[in-house]
């Protein structure tokens, strides 16, 4: 199996599972206890608090842990414009947003903020002038995210941040898919809120945080104990927070090198596809995300590449997975100016850390093989 | 087991029932290389829509084909087939609805959903044939495929798929056609096929709570009763809520019960009359497809169905242009309703069709 589709996620690393696994079996302790046990487990939280915090530039008590990366975005969406002591309750966001973001803002609107969605450019960037537009004397938040994970377009989320800052609003950004693979710093980008997953990079499934700048209020969505400084209730998931605290530390030392070293990779991918016929790259290819390919073939649905490319052991993907695993026409390629025909042509091939020069050739081959078949099945049928 | 894939490579349409289930298995255990999809065709529900429809039947489909697809060790995928259902079967049901005729939309399904646009991704996922869980067989001849009624004739549903030419049938595989029922049951429960004692599915399978008047005449006004000869008989229900032959729902005293004659969207009446009244002994068909791809140039006989679940009566089918044939019973039939198919069939072989106009 080639697997290809380290936007979706991404396997454990063994150092991880390894800091782990002692919170599966004997270090059992609820963090809120006062004896022995407890105690263990808080200090093992408190590390990987400061962990994910060095990743990103905050300190450790701005960093709020919850479920993941939705949970994350759900609670500044929800959570920042409640809490706000002016009252403002207007939100601005952009059209490619995760569902993370755009359905809670959704709901938002339906309890009567106004809402207001930023459109991108064609290649998927998201104007900082048209984020100031949009912002209002109403305007609570600006969110807008650091890399769109269909695309890997990277925003330009300082110059977001000075605008809507300049005008009152709070400034969040969904950077699940930036983390790790980039240098993402809340200080010198002057984020008040930001939200990152551990599963994006090499930790596990069921953890994020909410990065939130000290001193800015939030409502609490879950409500419980007084956990996490009563942002967030629930007894700790210890092994999860743990191996997140060690995906960072680790994401962090070895950025520089993963990043060079998946962008080589997916450079030689996208040179052994560009000749193919209709072959077309979607995003900007300038800013990107280092592992990020997005390609269409032009007249062959996505859905039609990912079945095949998964018959023969490649795993990619047209875009998000919806609950059912059905694929749909994306509103990210939607939003960026596609037909409806085209937005069910993106192919998004995501290289990741293991992957070698013989799977992306690999690859290569087997995907052009797939390309050259389903345009003579085209031409077969009329 | 013979060795997986050196047969080929089949794309098996899975509902969740029993039927496609043992379908997928019966290829499987022939040497078929099996690829199970669940087409999905209903639109995205929220939450409070879920709730209120009790369950999302379209994710519960989906999560029975695949555990069958676990079971067998096959690849399972979901295809999203929403807009072309939704253009071609049901907007197709609510427009012919709403110009007072029968419509069957599983004709349309399968004519223009299953074997049209599936076949059509199974091609593209380099699979020779489609095979689904239908009662139907399909044979070879010296002049071409023909389409037979299926072994148990309880289950026969060549009904629904007179519209399948050549090019179909030379790529669809119908596993349980040769198979009884029962049989059929038996062997999903030896197998352990946890779909094994789930009902037959019998309503529209797109119209939820099991009522289609409201998904097509909720937004329609009410029309009038007349009788044959256009006396006003008083205020009728929207005409979307009768169709020929219905008698429940007229509701006006008589001494012999009214039955719906005819609906004549144009003038929003609902013609009703006796029993004796709703008797004919020929119809028009429209859209006409033969299974052989041959076009007849001479009247023949053969026997008729007009009704899913009715009975075969003798008649002449007379050709004419455009598409349309006359049909003419050798004894008067109630209820001919237009929308309907009227399926030709000699002895076990289905011919083809037409749609009642």
């Amino acid at each position: 199996m080639i697997y290809l589709d380290h936007a979706a996620t991404t396997p454990l690393d063994e150092r991880v599972l390894e800091a782990m696994l002692p919170f599966l079996r004997d270090q059992f302790g609820n963090a809120s206890s006062v004896h022995a046990a407890g105690q263990r487990a808080r200090r093992a939280v408190d590390q990987a608090r400061a962990e994910v915090a060095a990743l990103i530039g905050a300190e450790p008590s701005e960093i709020v842990f919850t479920s993941g990366g939705t949970e994350a975005d759900n609670l500044a969406v929800a959570g920042l414009p409640a809490a706000r002591p002016d009252g403002r309750q207007g939100i601005v966001t952009s059209a490619i947003e995760h569902h993370a973001v755009l359905h809670a803002c959704e709901a938002a609107a339906r309890r009567g903020a106004p809402v207001r969605i930023v459109a991108p450019d064609a290649l998927g960037r998201v104007a900082a002038e048209a984020v100031r537009a949009a912002v209002d004397t109403d305007t609570a938040l600006v969110s807008v995210m650091a890399a769109n994970n269909e695309l890997g377009t990277l925003e330009p989320v300082r110059e977001i941040a000075e605008a809507a800052h300049a005008l009152g609003a709070l400034v969040h950004s969904d950077a699940v898919q930036a983390a790790g693979q980039i240098p993402v710093d809340v200080r010198e980008t002057d984020l008040d809120a930001l939200t990152l997953t551990a599963h994006k990079f090499y930790g596990p499934k069921g953890i994020g945080a909410l990065y939130l700048r000290r001193g800015v209020a939030i409502d609490a969505q879950v409500l419980g104990g007084g956990q996490e400084r009563g942002r967030r209730a629930g007894t700790e998931n210890v092994a999860a927070i743990v191996g997140f605290g060690a995906a960072a530390r680790l994401a962090k030392d070895e950025l520089r090198a993963r990043r060079e070293r998946i962008g080589a990779l997916r450079d030689r991918l996208w040179r052994g596809l560009a000749d193919v016929s209709g072959a077309e790259r979607l995003g900007d290819p300038d800013r990107c995300l280092p592992g990020h390919l997005l390609v269409r073939f032009k007249g062959i649905d996505g859905e039609v590449l990912v079945l095949n490319l998964d018959l023969q052991g490649v795993c990619a993907s047209m875009g998000s997975a919806c609950s059912s695993g059905s694929l749909e026409a994306s509103h990210v390629l939607t939003a960026i100016g596609l037909g409806p025909e085209a937005a069910r042509e993106g192919l998004r091939l995501t290289v990741g850390r293991e992957n070698t020069t013989q799977e992306i050739d690999e690859t290569v081959r087997i995907l052009r093989h797939i390309v050259e078949r389903q345009r003579e099945l085209v031409v077969s049928h009329g | 087991m013979a060795d997986r894939g050196n047969k080929g490579r089949v794309v098996c349409a899975m509902s969740g029932g029993v039927d496609s289930s043992v379908a997928a298995a019966l290829l499987v255990r022939a040497g078929y290389e099996v690829i199970g999809v669940t087409m999905e065709i209903w639109p995205e529900m929220t939450g409070a829509e879920m709730a209120h429809h009790g369950g999302c039947c379209s994710i519960g489909a989906v999560e029975d084909a695949r555990g069958v697809c676990a079971q067998l060790g096959i690849a399972h995928y979901v295809l999203n087939l929403r807009e072309h259902f939704q253009e071609r079967v049901v907007e197709n049901f609510k427009a012919e609805y709403l110009r007072g005729r029968t419509p069957n939309p599983c004709v349309a399904c399968n004519r223009e959903v299953k074997f049209s646009e599936l076949l059509r991704r199974a091609a593209a996922l380099g699979a020779d044939h489609l095979a689904t869980g239908h009662y139907a067989q399909v044979q070879g001849g010296p002049s071409g495929l023909h389409l037979m009624r299926a072994a148990d004739p309880q289950k026969d549903q060549t009904y629904v798929l007179w519209g399948l030419g050549q090019d179909e049938l030379r790529h669809v595989l119908f596993p349980v056609g040769g198979h009884h029922k029962s049989e059929i049951r038996e062997i999903a429960r030896s197998l352990g096929l946890g779909t094994w004692n789930k009902p037959d599915s019998q309503e529209i399978c797109f119209v939820t709570g099991g009522d289609y008047r409201t998904l097509v005449g909720g937004q329609s006004p009410p029309g009038r009763f007349v009788d044959r000869f256009g006396h006003d008989l008083g205020e009728s229900p929207p005409l979307a809520h009768f169709t020929v032959g219905q008698r429940r729902g007229i509701g006006l005293a008589a001494e012999k019960p009214y039955y719906v004659l005819e609906l004549r969207p144009g003038e929003n009446t609902v013609v009703i009359g006796h029993r004796e009244e709703l008797e004919g002994t020929r119809c028009l068909v429209e859209d006409a497809r033969f299974v052989s791809g041959l076009w007849p140039t001479e009247p023949f006989d053969c026997s008729v169905r007009i009704r899913a679940h009715g009975r075969e009566v003798p008649a002449e089918v007379v050709p004419q242009g455009n598409g349309e044939a006359e049909v003419h019973f050798l004894e008067p039939q109630t209820a001919i309703a237009p929308g309907q198919s009227a399926v030709f069939y000699a002895g076990d072989e289905c011919l083809g069709g037409g749609i009642i106009a």
